[in-house]
């Protein structure tokens, strides 16, 4: 391994292409933190916008006409305004509204870091996508499917969790797919709020060592390199989940 | 319990009646061809549209308010004084965003063209510049056009001067111009091969079968995505804040920093930038979702 990255250090020397986030330990460490963190947050707030898709799909559906309004008035707006002043909206504003706390050496921290209110704001702004994705995958299930549901005596949280989702579920995952790229590639806003993102880290070392065109590149691949894996993944999902005969 | 019966028994009632599903009860909906202010009414702003934002703004400014008790002057003052250089960022936001969107959708069109190609070569070359743009993050690629761009360029000892605003366009034209491609190239795989097959019998080039008979059908269909793809845009050019250029959200950071950092002024100023966002671009969102369904195929 030592020898591997002793040839990048070679290949500098040589030619000039600095990649000092593979030769020299300490930027790998902080290139490969970022790279965690940048999984990290894309699987927290993918997990939690789709839990927001799926509670408000349903809540969409409720009988309660100012539930439904609510839930239409969360969607347009974080649909219709910038993610990145959602951002900062969170984080600047909300978060100086929250009270703080004192850290162990006396200092004062807020509550929430720039890791929790990035994760907060990009679940908020992929789950408002979500939500229509799943209203829409539980359109296209029949409606004689939940009429039989009814009949047979199935109450609405059942006929929604047992019934609806799980055939939605299978339409709305290409649309879904989408919209979770979109979120991985969103995480580099986080960069904004000094969140140690693939980024920001790579915006550090590339201030340290002045190889912006290498890190530009690399971080193209790199992000084309996650984003081919969550699209491989979920096309896998997809066909393990297919049913013959239902859908297209 | 009687009284309760009956009630029961009349509102099941006047809703069986209201919901009968038989086809011959139902009268059909006729919609007046009115004014264009009824047929705008389908996505012009609903009150409780913007009065939630409304509500978001004065409640947390009304609580900030509250926790600074020696405030120099009210928080709508100071919105007030700043609104107009605040709405001149907008309005520089959405030149950028008029012009990315020219040239990535200039650029998006010929890749897309490119997609469906008879040369090999050029179907891979451009499939892969698509993809390569489309999953790269925004954020990345600004970074990119940013720095990576020089300052100016000499053409045969002209020098043309490139700020950063104009990097800013080329930057954000880039993924505009991978998305166009995609869209152009779906709405010419979804029409029906029939078309294809009824212009060749008919003795259209390819050229001919391309201008004449594919395209102009493929316009609809391209629309309501790319309309879609604009309000993507707009709400991506804050981005260019990021790289330095003196857009509302730099504006907005330098109206705050020149108000002295007060804390409570952060609320309403974010608040105002999210609303004005919002009455740009949801119009857009509305329109986009009548176009969809007008060019629906029904059936």
């Amino acid at each position: 391994m030592e020898s591997f990255f002793e040839w990048f250090k070679l290949l500098y020397d040589n030619t000039g292409i600095n990649l000092p986030f593979l030769y020299d330990s300490y930027d790998r460490d902080r290139m490969w933190n970022g790279f965690l963190m940048t999984i990290k947050l894309s699987v927290v707030a993918l997990f939690f916008s789709i839990i927001i898709g799926i509670i408000g799909a349903w809540l969409q559906n409720s009988p309660l006409k100012w539930t439904r309004r609510i839930v239409n008035g969360y969607i347009q707006i974080f649909r219709n305004t910038p993610p990145l002043v959602q951002l900062y909206f969170f984080y600047f504003a909300i978060g100086a509204l929250l009270p703080k706390v004192s850290n162990g050496y006396g200092g004062e921290v807020p509550i929430l870091g720039g890791f929790a209110w990035a994760a907060i704001s990009l679940s908020f702004f992929a789950g408002a996508f979500n939500v229509e994705i799943f209203r829409s995958g539980m359109e296209a299930v029949p409606k004689s499917t939940t009429e039989a549901a009814e009949a047979l005596g199935f109450s609405r949280l059942q006929i929604y969790k047992d019934i609806t989702l799980p055939l939605a579920f299978r339409v709305v995952l290409p649309a879904l797919n989408n919209n979770l790229v979109n979120l991985v590639k969103t995480t580099t806003l986080a960069y904004a709020i000094a969140v140690p993102e693939m980024l920001y880290e790579s915006n550090q070392i590339w201030s340290d060592n002045v190889n912006v065109t290498e890190m530009m590149i690399f971080l193209l691949l790199a992000y084309f390199f996650l984003v081919g894996i969550l699209v491989w993944g979920m096309n896998r999902w997809e066909r393990s989940l297919k049913i013959p005969g239902f859908g297209t | 319990m009687n009284q309760s019966y009956y009630n029961g028994f009349n509102s099941r009632k006047r809703k069986q009646e209201y919901k009968t599903d038989l086809p011959v009860m139902i009268t059909p909906e006729v919609k007046e061809p009115g004014s264009i202010l009824s047929s705008l009414s389908a996505y012009i702003f609903k009150p409780w549209h913007g009065f939630v934002i409304l509500f978001f703004c004065m409640v947390s400014s009304s609580i900030a308010f509250g926790v600074d008790d020696n405030a120099k002057s009210s928080i709508a003052e100071v919105l007030w004084r700043w609104m107009p250089l605040l709405l001149k960022g907008f309005i520089f936001n959405i030149v950028i965003s008029i012009c990315a969107m020219a040239i990535g959708t200039a650029a998006g069109a010929a890749l897309g063209l490119g997609q469906i190609s008879l040369n090999k070569w050029v179907r891979r070359v451009s499939w892969f510049i698509t993809q390569f743009f489309r999953n790269s993050p925004w954020l990345v690629l600004l970074f990119f056009a940013m720095f990576l761009l020089p300052f100016e360029i000499n053409i045969g000892g002209l020098a043309i001067p490139l700020p950063d605003w104009v990097k800013a366009i080329i930057g954000l034209s880039l993924p505009v111009m991978a998305n166009v491609s995609e869209i152009v190239r779906g709405a010419v795989v979804s029409l029906p091969s029939g078309q294809w097959e009824a212009a060749e019998s008919l003795a259209y080039t390819r050229r001919q079968t391309l201008w004449l008979i594919i395209l102009p059908q493929c316009v609809k269909r391209m629309l309501p995505p790319w309309m879609n793809l604009y309000a993507i845009l707009t709400m991506a050019t804050v981005l260019a804040s990021i790289v330095g250029v003196s857009e509302v959200m730099t504006l907005t950071g330098q109206a705050l920093a020149a108000e002295g950092g007060r804390t409570d002024l952060l609320a309403p100023f974010y608040s105002f930038v999210l609303l004005i966002f919002f009455m740009y671009c949801y119009p857009i969102a509305r329109w986009t979702v009548r176009l969809e369904k007008k060019f629906s195929v029904i059936g």
